[in-house]
């Protein structure tokens, strides 16, 4: 891994000068005393703390919160660059409302042969309970972060799809916070666009899909696990800005045919829910009866039609690795167009010939757990030691269909600051998506992720990774 | 047949419930072989919350108890002309796919005493004479007796305890069903035993989807399909989803449960 391959550098072309995008940026940078940097770096970190940005980091007890590291150089895309993949984004979360509506009603895809019947009937994410039920505007999944890598200057892979519950969005917004209070001459040199209007955008859209039962303004509220969860920070965080209320399960109950919130005036109706809890912990009376962080009888209130979830029950199903290797089929099937953006070419282990060349060519291939996030107990065959490759071959044996497997990507890099300088790193890219029945709308930017130690591919913050501000420039 | 209903639940604590939601599925609904001429459910101690359709087209009430309540009482009275269709129930309906009704569930999930129920069977000449033969190889197996040792058995602690009831009898032959490979589902409702007005509880039997004929009703417990006397109310992959009443609470206390349940034929 150390030979150098031709990765494609997102500032500096192979002469050293700068691409495009960042011309005015590189021509600023260059001006800069490194040491200024290094000191405005820790500046940022004491920024971090000071408003208590952290993230739960699960599996490693010794440091139950930690700092996600922030770099100060961001990472800058260009203006028509965004605007094809928005158009491949937008036109992927429309086949994925279609799908999960289609799933949970005719299941036209099963029935035309596209997609086989087993990869949703023996789906754990697949929620029988929503068989029948159109959400209020008939969005499943109302928040999306559809994760992107890039192996060139015109090629985007989408990596995965987060429907479910994506997160991080707090760290796009605090990333450009930090970065306009430190260098605040640079926003007046180069023309970034904004991400600033994202909690405000939030709060629209999801008032767009507010159910009928709703009188009036829509009452949003933000459902959280509580301090203990990872994301509490977001969930505060997001709440706030959005001038919602945060609230917790025992918060809630049903009154009158709604969900309700305790208030010092009694109890206050919720029209719109966006609950960071999963499905199964979201009612201990119709899902996990030993679950103290749900509202019983939710589920009930919201089939009669009477609260908005976001996202909806069920919508898992959609970031299950192996439906995600449908995606191209999917989309066709719902859009009638191919695919804007590539799928990441992938090996569903559930099938003999391709778990036989899983099997054969695991040093090559990155392996991941179909249900799995966070990059937890996934396997970077490169990277990986003999014993490592060793146990994802008696694991891939033993349960094959819990597995996918990808070639690995030459992901792009961008120049991290370190001691010694700028030294380029592996990123990712996570666009939050919200989807309301009138609009789909894409957050210029999102979250880059970038993997701190050199050579890395794994850029998952509770792997170790750190984040960038992310700026696409104005056209 | 037209059979006249009156099912009474109350349900008594022994101290003041702060809060507590209670899910009914408890409403018949008209449909081929059943029509319901009327169906009231009145809550004393609580209010409806909200009324909708589950995935199995089951009408599901969902009542909160008046706060401090010590009792709760549930009264469904109504009527229903049923026809005698042997126990064919037709196609499947609506957009729950089959292949759901093949999923074990933790109270059919099959163990070594389903395997070896099924390995016993004689198989008949249709797929409707093997669902016969279990039927009644299931009853001969785990005879029927009112001596229940709890009411959430799993198939597995049921025909260890060598006995069983109507509910236990319907998961044995559903996880059984299901382990020969028909889609099975669970079903709640009323059964008019002939000798008797006041019957000792609401019943339960299990239908087996045959290929051709579509869902077809088999009572282990009496050893017959479902006739004119009996009436669908829910139905579901097992006892959990198709109980007539679920519920939680708050607060501490022991409870007890009362029933009274009339089915005449009028």
């Amino acid at each position: 891994m150390n030979e150098s391959p031709a990765y494609f550098d997102e500032m500096l072309q192979p002469d050293g000068g700068p691409r495009g995008p960042y011309a005015q940026y590189y021509d600023w940078l260059r001006k800069e005393e490194p040491g200024r940097l290094l000191e405005k770096s820790a500046e940022a970190e004491a920024l971090f703390r000071l408003t208590g940005i952290t993230f739960n980091v699960y599996g490693d007890p010794s440091e139950a919160e930690r700092l996600i590291p922030f770099d100060v150089i961001p990472r800058i895309i260009a203006g028509r660059e965004w605007v094809k993949v928005t158009k491949g984004i937008e036109q992927r979360v429309r086949a994925l409302n279609a799908f999960l509506h289609d799933i949970y009603h005719r299941q036209e895809i099963v029935r035309a042969g596209r997609v086989p019947a087993h990869m949703i009937a023996r789906n754990a994410a697949f929620l029988p309970q929503m068989i029948g039920v159109t959400p209020p505007g008939g969005i499943y999944t109302h928040i999306v972060g559809t994760d992107l890598v890039r192996t060139g200057p015109d090629e985007f892979f989408v990596l995965e799809d987060n429907a479910r519950t994506p997160s991080g969005v707090s760290y796009m917004l605090e990333n450009r916070e930090t970065m306009l209070h430190m260098f605040p001459e640079l926003f007046s040199k180069v023309k970034v666009q904004s991400v600033s209007q994202y909690p405000r955008s939030l709060r629209r859209s999801l008032s767009a899909c507010a159910p009928q039962a709703c009188e009036g303004r829509p009452t949003v509220a933000v459902l959280t696990p509580g301090i203990y969860n990872s994301a509490y920070y977001e969930h505060a965080f997001l709440a706030d800005q959005m001038g919602a209320e945060l609230v917790e399960g025992h918060d809630l109950r049903v009154v009158n045919g709604r969900v309700a919130m305790r208030t010092t005036e009694g109890y206050k109706p919720i029209d719109v829910l966006y609950r960071r809890i999963d499905d199964d912990y979201i009612d201990p009376l119709n899902f996990n009866p030993d679950s103290m962080l749900g509202v019983p009888g939710i589920m009930d209130v919201y089939r009669a039609g009477g609260i908005t979830l976001a996202n909806a029950p069920g919508t898992g199903i959609a970031d299950d690795k192996a439906i995600y290797s449908y995606m191209p089929e999917i989309i066709e099937f719902y859009t009638g167009e191919k695919a804007i953006l590539n799928n990441v070419p992938t090996h569903r282990c559930s099938e003999p010939e391709a778990l036989k060349y899983v099997l054969d060519n695991l040093a090559d291939l990155v392996v991941k757990e179909v249900h799995g996030s966070g990059g937890y107990g996934m396997l970077v065959g490169p990277a990986a030691s003999k014993a490592e490759l060793a146990t994802f071959r008696a694991k891939l044996a033993a349960n094959p269909d819990h597995y996918i497997a990808q070639p690995t990507l030459a992901l792009s890099t961008v120049p991290i600051l370190t001691d010694a300088g700028l030294a380029p790193r592996h990123v990712d890219l996570r666009p939050y998506v919200l989807v309301s029945p009138d609009r789909i709308e894409i957050t210029p930017g999102g979250l880059t992720r970038v993997a701190l130690t050199e050579g890395s591919l794994v850029v998952n913050s509770s792997q170790g990774g750190g984040t960038k501000d992310t700026w696409v420039l104005e056209e | 047949m037209r059979l006249k209903i009156h099912h009474q639940t109350t349900y008594h604590y022994d101290s003041p419930v702060p809060y507590g939601l209670q899910q009914l599925r408890l409403r018949p609904k008209s449909r081929e072989g059943q029509e319901v001429l009327h169906w009231d459910i009145a809550v004393a101690g609580g209010k409806l919350e909200v009324c909708y359709e589950d995935e199995h087209a089951n009408t599901v009430d969902l009542v909160s108890f008046d706060p401090g309540q010590t009792e709760i009482s549930i009264t469904c009275s109504g009527e229903v002309e049923v026809t005698d269709n042997h126990g064919v129930v037709g196609r499947q309906k609506g957009f729950v796919p089959l292949w759901l009704y093949e999923r074990s569930t933790a109270l059919t999930q099959a163990g070594d005493g389903i395997k070896a129920l099924v390995a016993g069977l004689t198989r008949g000449e249709t797929d409707l004479a093997t669902l016969h033969a279990l039927s009644a190889h299931i009853l001969a197996m785990v005879p029927y007796s009112t001596d229940q040792a709890a009411s959430d058995l799993t198939v597995e602690q049921a025909i260890a305890a060598g006995h069983a009831v109507c509910q236990d009898h319907a998961h044995i032959f559903i996880s059984a069903a299901r382990q020969m490979g028909f889609p099975a589902r669970y079903v709640s409702g009323y059964l008019m035993m002939d000798d008797r007005v006041m019957q000792d509880a609401s019943h339960a039997w299990a239908e087996a989807h045959v290929p051709g004929l579509g869902w077809v009703g088999f009572d282990v417990s009496n050893g017959i399909s479902p006739d004119a006397r009996y009436v669908r109310v829910a139905t579901a992959l097992d006892y959990r989803g198709a109980a007539p009443i679920s519920g939680m609470r708050f607060g501490k206390g022991a409870e007890s449960m009362n029933v009274s349940l009339q089915v005449q034929q009028q």
